[in-house]
């Protein structure tokens, strides 16, 4: 959910963009965190864990506890609470160890 | 490889004084941050400050950073570089940063290590949920970028971070089912405290959380009191449903460029953990190396920005800058850190730092 009014703040938000997650087209604001905008989407579960398959969100959201891992646009262990939402990226939920190499 | 006389690693409020300081003794300076933007933990602090008024005392955090951006901008020997993340320092001298898709090598005179701190988290079953957030975490996402965590949150920790949140998240809408705290009393500031029991959110002192619950995300969560050995009290639990649980235990220095630097470590727990062995001047035992700010020992901004200061000058001076106030600024900045550090709020930092300089 996003706050709309507060008492003290005001927010900027970048343009209003589409992605996509996990195939599914969501919207969000342009240079957010992706966690930010998957969060207001009611997007909660980011990956799973890769010993027991738990699901996790984020936890510092300043990019340094490493729970936030998904795959972006094809790049696995990216840390989605600090990288910046682009308009068309597509985000997926990550499971396990991201597999750095490609396999052919 | 880029040269400069002092690079300084974080761009919150410590580092953003000691960029300012070491510049105004005629130091070139590199300030780097892996944020976008400068400030740190100032931008989610949308209350107003404590602190003298060189501290910035009732201005909010986030216009704090601000200003001191402004400063910093004034000066043509600083080079501000933004999404820079440090990854290592070498033998020789050199620090490695990512920059932009490419490596940076920097080959500085000085360095100061401002990297802040991280928050902690609590051993319990299920604390892994999504939904279970560091408290920061919650502030960064609901004061910086508008997001709410959720509708209903437990607050697990009566410090002032803890006090604060829970506060900004009733200014957000979001109810605040209660606070938790394992001591008999409220860690915090009375102020924020008085806050939060007029609006009457229940503090469990002397209560901890025994386990979290959830299908897949937080739902609620277990509490149960803790005697005074610190024991939980079988029959004493209770359910709360919350679809947030928000984690403020504290914050842990981010040293790791200090380990890697061969710095001298020490525990101390006052402080928030290991922090590095260090001078009055915040020299490190290295002697290339400095240090201000939460990553040489958990504290607060008004701290850091002194240390921040008391850093700049002395790095600046080690390397023959030099300006004939340099003497007054450095006694005034380290009677300014004594006159925080005073009273009984400054107690607990005052015997963590004895066991250091
Ligand atoms: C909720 C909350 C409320 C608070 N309220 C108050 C208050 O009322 N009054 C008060 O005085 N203090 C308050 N504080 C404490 C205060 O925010 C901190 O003590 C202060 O920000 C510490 O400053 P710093 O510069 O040491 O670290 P930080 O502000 O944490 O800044 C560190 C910077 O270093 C950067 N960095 C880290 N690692 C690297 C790397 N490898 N490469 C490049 N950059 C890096 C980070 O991106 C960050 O910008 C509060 C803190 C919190 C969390």
């Amino acid at each position: 959910m996003r706050i709309e009014e507060h008492p003290v703040l005001t927010f900027q938000r970048g343009e209003k963009v589409k992605f996509y997650f996990d195939g599914k087209e969501i919207e969000g604001y342009e240079g957010e965190p992706i966690a930010a905008a998957l969060h207001a989407a009611g997007v909660r579960i980011l990956r799973h864990s890769h010993k027991k398959n738990r699901p996790r969100g984020f936890y510092c959201a300043i990019g340094n506890c490493s729970s936030c891992l998904m795959v972006v646009d094809g790049t696995p262990n990216v840390r989605v609470c600090v990288e910046k939402l682009k308009a068309g990226m597509r985000v997926e939920t990550q499971q396990g160890r991201g597999e750095l190499i490609a396999k052919d | 490889m880029l040269k400069t006389d002092i690079a300084i690693i974080g761009a919150g409020p410590a580092g953003l004084n000691a960029a300012i300081s070491a510049a105004s003794m005629g130091a070139g300076v590199l300030l780097l941050d892996r944020d976008e933007f400068v400030g740190g933990q100032l931008i989610k602090q949308t209350h107003k400050f404590f602190g003298s008024r060189e501290q910035h005392a009732s201005t909010r955090g986030i216009d704090i950073a601000g200003l001191l951006h402004e400063k910093v901008k004034e000066y043509k020997n600083i080079e501000l570089r933004l999404g820079a993340t440090v990854l290592g320092y070498y033998p020789d001298g050199v620090i490695t940063a990512e920059y932009q898709g490419r490596l940076l090598k920097i080959k500085a005179q000085r360095y100061i290590v401002a990297t802040g701190a991280a928050e902690k988290s609590l051993p319990f079953p299920n604390n892994d949920l999504p939904g279970i957030y560091g408290a920061g975490a919650v502030q960064t996402l609901t004061n910086v970028y508008g997001v709410l965590p959720g509708q209903r949150v437990l607050m697990v920790g009566s410090g002032n971070i803890g006090l604060i949140v829970s506060y900004q998240l009733m200014q957000a809408g979001v109810e605040v089912a209660g606070i938790v705290e394992a001591a008999p009393n409220i860690g915090g500031y009375l102020v924020h405290a008085a806050k939060i029991r007029r609006a009457g959110v229940p503090v469990f002192t002397s209560h901890t959380i025994k386990e979290a619950y959830g299908d897949s995300v937080v739902q609620g969560a277990v509490i149960w009191q803790l005697d005074e050995k610190w024991q939980p009290v079988p029959g004493t639990e209770k359910d709360i449903k919350a679809d947030v649980i928000c984690v403020a235990v504290g914050l842990t220095p981010l040293t790791e460029l200090l380990w890697q630097a061969g710095c001298k470590m020490k525990f101390v727990s006052q402080l928030g953990g290991h922090v590095p062995v260090r001078d009055e001047n915040m020299m490190t035992t290295m002697p290339d190396i400095y240090v201000a700010g939460d990553v040489s020992g958990v504290e607060e901004a008004s701290a850091a920005m002194v240390e921040g200061k008391i850093a700049g000058l002395c790095a600046a001076a080690s390397i023959g800058c030099s300006t004939g106030e340099f003497d007054e600024l450095r006694s005034r900045a380290l009677s300014q850190l004594a006159e925080l550090r005073s009273g009984p709020a400054g107690e607990k930092i005052r015997s963590g730092l004895k066991l250091l300089v």
